[in-house]
This record gives structure tokens, sequence and C-alpha cells, in this order.
């Protein structure tokens, strides 16, 4: 008796993948890596300014201020533009937003700006994307909200879409 | 006839240049050892866009930026563990594709040697019947 039960094993191992597999259908194969850069402070940068704005360091950034929003982002990203309406919003309700343009080029983040807003207090130009790997983003566009000593306190992936803007604000109100 | 060929192959060419992104120069190492350092590293980072695939296999932009980095700290000295390190202090242990050997997933190491004696075991039966 024991040993026929034993000769099924594999069968019901088998059956036991097929149910995990079958489990999986429809859902997103990729899976979501969020920044274990949370929590941690913003690693040491300094970038100069464009478009007119003053540029980023990580020294703004911990100079004890109150939380900011920091904005990855492209001139070449079309979810860049979609979220620009939202970044709007935030700036009305009264975030302040820096900006770092990602594998960009002046011209290109000028006429950026020029067509979808300019909602950035400052924007950091970093050509080689440098940025990205160093705070451990998945993408363009992500948004990280920064408390006052400079530590990474919360990592949006993707664009922002209105149902975004309250999540972000009370994440702001949280780092304070 | 020559010339106008050659016209064609050069005509070809352009799109290709056109489409390179911004500020992404991506050039080998000179030193083939460090090189063939920074590719093995390579062939064990998981690309974080297209995800199943290794950043030497992908020709995903964020792959790029990976591989670009990966050469910089190996040709500035670092330890290929070290930029594994690196990475999986921004991405988790899931950018490595080789599995970190520690309490958690001893389990996953062990397993090819349990499976070993299962096999071994089954095998035995056998041979005493």
């Amino acid at each position: 008796m024991m040993t026929k039960l034993f000769w099924l094993l594999p069968l019901l191992l088998f059956a036991a993948l097929l149910a995990l597999m079958g489990g999986n259908i429809g859902r997103s194969p990729e899976a979501v890596i969020l920044s274990h850069m949370i929590g941690k402070p913003v690693p040491e940068f300094a970038f100069g300014g464009t478009a007119g704005a003053e540029g980023l360091s990580r020294a703004d950034l911990a100079a004890g201020g109150a939380p900011v929003l920091v904005n990855l982002f492209a001139s070449w990203c079309l979810p860049c533009a979609v979220e620009a309406p939202q970044l709007k919003a935030l700036v009305d309700r009264g975030a302040i937003i820096h900006g770092i343009a990602v594998r960009d080029t002046p011209d290109d983040i000028a006429a950026f700006l020029d067509r979808h807003g300019n909602p950035f207090t400052r924007i950091a130009l970093d050509e080689q994307g440098r940025m990205m790997l160093a705070l451990g983003a998945s993408g363009v566009p992500e948004t990280y909200v920064i408390d006052g000593r400079g530590i990474i306190r919360f990592q949006h992936l993707g664009e922002i879409r209105a149902e975004h803007v309250p999540v972000l604000l009370a994440q702001l109100e949280k780092a304070r | 006839m020559r010339a106008l060929l050659a016209l064609l192959f050069l005509l070809l060419a352009l799109p290709a240049q056109a489409a390179n992104p911004v500020g992404m120069a991506e050039v080998q190492l000179e030193d083939p050892a460090t090189e063939a350092r920074a590719r093995a590293l390579m062939a064990e980072l998981r690309c974080l866009t297209c995800q199943n695939q290794s950043i030497i296999d992908s020709n995903a932009p964020q792959a790029q930026m990976m591989r670009v980095e990966v050469r910089e700290r190996i040709s500035a000295g670092e330890d290929p563990d070290e930029v594994r390190a690196w990475f999986v202090e921004r991405y988790g242990d899931w950018v490595s594709f080789a599995p970190p050997a520690r309490a958690d997933t001893a389990l996953l190491w062990m397993a090819p040697f349990l499976f070993l004696l299962l096999g071994g075991l089954l095998l035995m039966r056998r041979i005493k019947r």
C-alpha cells in the first residue's frame, strides 16, 4: 500500500506544479522592483542646472528644509509628458519638485519644458543617467520623496496619475 | 557598380547611428582580461526592464547603463563581488542571478545533494531487491 502511494508522488508533484503555474496565468510577468535605497540617504551627487534653473546636489537635499519630491524625467520619455499635469497639480498644492533630467540635452529639455510646463524648482542635468542606478530606479519617470535630512522616504514608479497625487502629498507630510 | 553598392551600404548604416541614445557611449575596456572580468559579471546581473535577460544579452537602455557602470567600476579596480554588492544594495538579491549563500537559501544550495541522496537511496532499494 505504502509503495503504491510512493509511486504516485511524482504525479502529485506534477499536479502541484501545474496548479502553481495555472495560478500565475494572467498575472503580469513584470516583477515590480522597488528600490532598496528607501530609508537610506541619497548617494553623493552634484549636477549643474539647465533650462535656466539651478542645479541639484546631495547637499541641497540634506539642507534641513521641508521634504521635497525628486522627479527623474527625460524629454524622450513619453510617460513623462503624460504626468506633466499631475506635477503641476502637486506644485499647486504646495509641493516642491526638483527634476533630474537623465540622458538628455539642454536644448531638448528646454523644448520639453516649453511644451509641457516647468514644475521644477531646480533641475539637474544628468547626461549619463547616473542617478538612475544610484537611486535604484527601474526606469523613467520615477518620483522620490526625500526628507529634510536627505533620506529617501518613498518611491513612486512610473508616471504619476491623478489618483497618485494625494498619495504623494500624504507621503510628503509623513516625511516631515 | 561597386561604388553604387558601397553607397547603398552607407545609406543603410545611417539610421543605426541616428538611433543611438544620448550620452551612451558604450566602449569595451582596453585590457582584454579586465573586459573579460566585467563581462563575466554582466552575465550574472539581471536586466531591470527586460527582467529575465542578463544585462549582457539585453539591448534595453537600462541594461546598457548598467554595463557602463560595471565596466567603469571594474576598470577602477573594484572586485566583481564588490560591484555585485553595489547593485544588490540598490535592487536587492533579485538583480543577481547567483543566489547568495545564507541561512535562508540553505535549502536551495543543498537541494542537489538532497536529490542525489534520494536517488541513491532509491537505487539501493532496487539493487537489494
